[in-house]
């Protein structure tokens, strides 16, 4: 360890509902400025929830969430002010060219251009994005991460689906350099990530205790 | 259209697109689908041409009925072109990055329903001429129906936004959407209709116009703020 990093974002005791059901509790982590960590977690143990509540879209959970030391509401207004958030669906319009698209999330054409070759989409920068796979689409979704940006907070979801393995090596080349510049990372995937001094948040650990304790007593295989 | 048009600026590291950023993209992607906006017209056009032969030629009955048939189909019209209002932006993540945003989602679905109003409500209320030629509406009327529409089809598009966003995470609204809406747009249908009722019967109608534009002002300044909440509301799930 060198020198310390301030905090960024800061989550304590944090408790999530989905559909009324208790997901997790007891959560606690902290983001450093240059820090990544990968949320993981089996299927439904609550990932998307997790970085769904801590950009503010869903508002059922207990506990303390701080960006720059501002509890939510506060906080949450200046963290969307720095945030890059890409979710299961890209926010990619299938009415806009490739182009367009990274236009309307601020790129000038000389960096969407560079972007755009960088997920190796060079030569699609014209067609309707409807007209694209849906790998290709993700990667003009991940573009975005290729623009020239001050240091932010990137919250990804699985932004390895539909990646090849060029494509993978290209995005984790991406996150070492926004690390490196000062930027965050919070991030789920299934998949391992080769990233220099990523954290790790594991949700079945916090799992809540009764769903369990319940599930013993119901299902008794004869 | 260029790049700049679709450009917004950069603040920090997020966009924060103005009203008229907003407003450029949207009518950019109203005029990629034309059909989409040409459907609902057609639709309207070819009932009303269809009306005289189910009901009869008759002229009186054609003209008695003529206001009410106008405003019924202007209503079925925008009706039928709401449900897509935010589907394709639910479904492709673009509502979702619209509700990060730091400025308010109001905005984004005032230019929403402006470029849907420009695309189903004022080429009607353009056409209404026609159609009242083709339902024998005495000309009187004309300059009231005209009116009318542009000023009342405004605030249906602005009412049915609510429905849409309501009903936007929903796999098939369908009928729910008419359900919620429909009741909303009764107050703008009896002002619409009676104003040109007024207009044909050589009545003073300013009082109904004057009350449509009032509506239109109350649906400008509401309607937007419960369709961002509806759609908050649909991106929860």
């Amino acid at each position: 360890m060198t020198t310390k990093s301030p905090v960024v974002l800061q989550v304590r005791d944090l408790a999530c509902e989905r559909d009324g059901r208790r997901l997790f509790e007891g959560l606690d982590f902290s983001l450093n400025a240059g820090g990544a960590i990968q949320v993981k977690g089996s299927n439904g143990a609550g990932k998307t929830t997790l970085l769904r509540t801590l950009i503010g879209s869903t508002s059922d959970f207990s506990g303390e969430i701080l960006w720059r030391d501002n509890p939510f509401p506060k906080g949450l207004r200046a963290m969307r002010e720095s945030l890059v958030y890409i979710g299961h669906r890209g926010g990619v319009r299938g009415g806009l060219t490739p182009l367009e698209n990274l236009a309307w999330y601020g790129a000038t054409e000389a960096s969407a251009m560079e972007a755009l070759d960088k997920v190796d989409l060079f030569g699609f920068e014209g067609s309707l994005c409807s007209s694209l796979s849906a790998g290709q689409n993700r990667r003009v979704a991940l573009a975005r991460l290729f623009l020239p940006q001050s240091p932010c907070l990137w919250i990804l979801d699985e932004p390895l689906t539909a990646l090849d393995v060029t494509g993978v090596a290209a995005l984790e080349k991406q996150m070492a350099n926004h690390l490196e510049s000062g930027g965050s990372l919070l991030l789920t995937s299934h998949q391992p990530l080769n990233l220099p001094g990523l954290n790790f948040v594991d949700l079945s650990d916090f799992l809540v205790e009764e769903s369990f304790s319940d599930m013993g007593g119901e299902h008794v295989f004869n | 259209m260029s790049l700049t048009d679709v450009q917004s600026p950069v603040v920090g590291a997020r966009a924060t697109p103005g009203f008229a950023a907003l407003f450029k993209i949207e009518m950019l992607l109203a005029l990629r689908k034309r059909a989409d906006i040409a459907n609902p017209l057609l639709f309207f056009v070819t009932v009303l041409a269809l009306l005289p032969l189910g009901v009869g030629p008759e002229p009186e009955l054609l003209a008695k009925m003529a206001p009410g048939m106008i405003w019924v189909m202007a209503l079925l019209a925008t009706m039928l072109s709401q449900e897509s209002l935010f589907r394709g932006d639910f479904e492709d993540g673009t509502l979702e990055q619209l509700a990060l945003l730091p400025q308010p989602l109001y905005f984004a679905v005032l230019a929403k329903s402006l470029v849907h109003w420009i695309a189903t409500g004022l080429p009607l209320a353009l056409l209404s001429p026609l159609l009242a030629l083709m339902l024998n509406l005495p000309t009187e009327g004309y300059l009231c129906l005209f009116v009318s529409l542009f000023l009342g089809t405004a605030s249906l598009s602005l009412i049915g936004a609510i429905g849409a966003a309501l009903t936007v995470a929903l796999r098939r609204p369908g009928l729910l959407l008419a359900l919620i809406v429909m009741p909303l747009y009764v107050p703008v249908l009896i002002f619409g209709t009676g104003a040109v009722q007024a207009a044909i019967d050589g009545y003073a109608y300013s009082a109904q116009l004057a009350i449509l534009a009032a509506l239109l002002a109350a649906a400008a300044a509401l309607a937007p703020l419960a369709a961002a909440g509806a759609i908050r509301i649909s991106l929860d799930n």
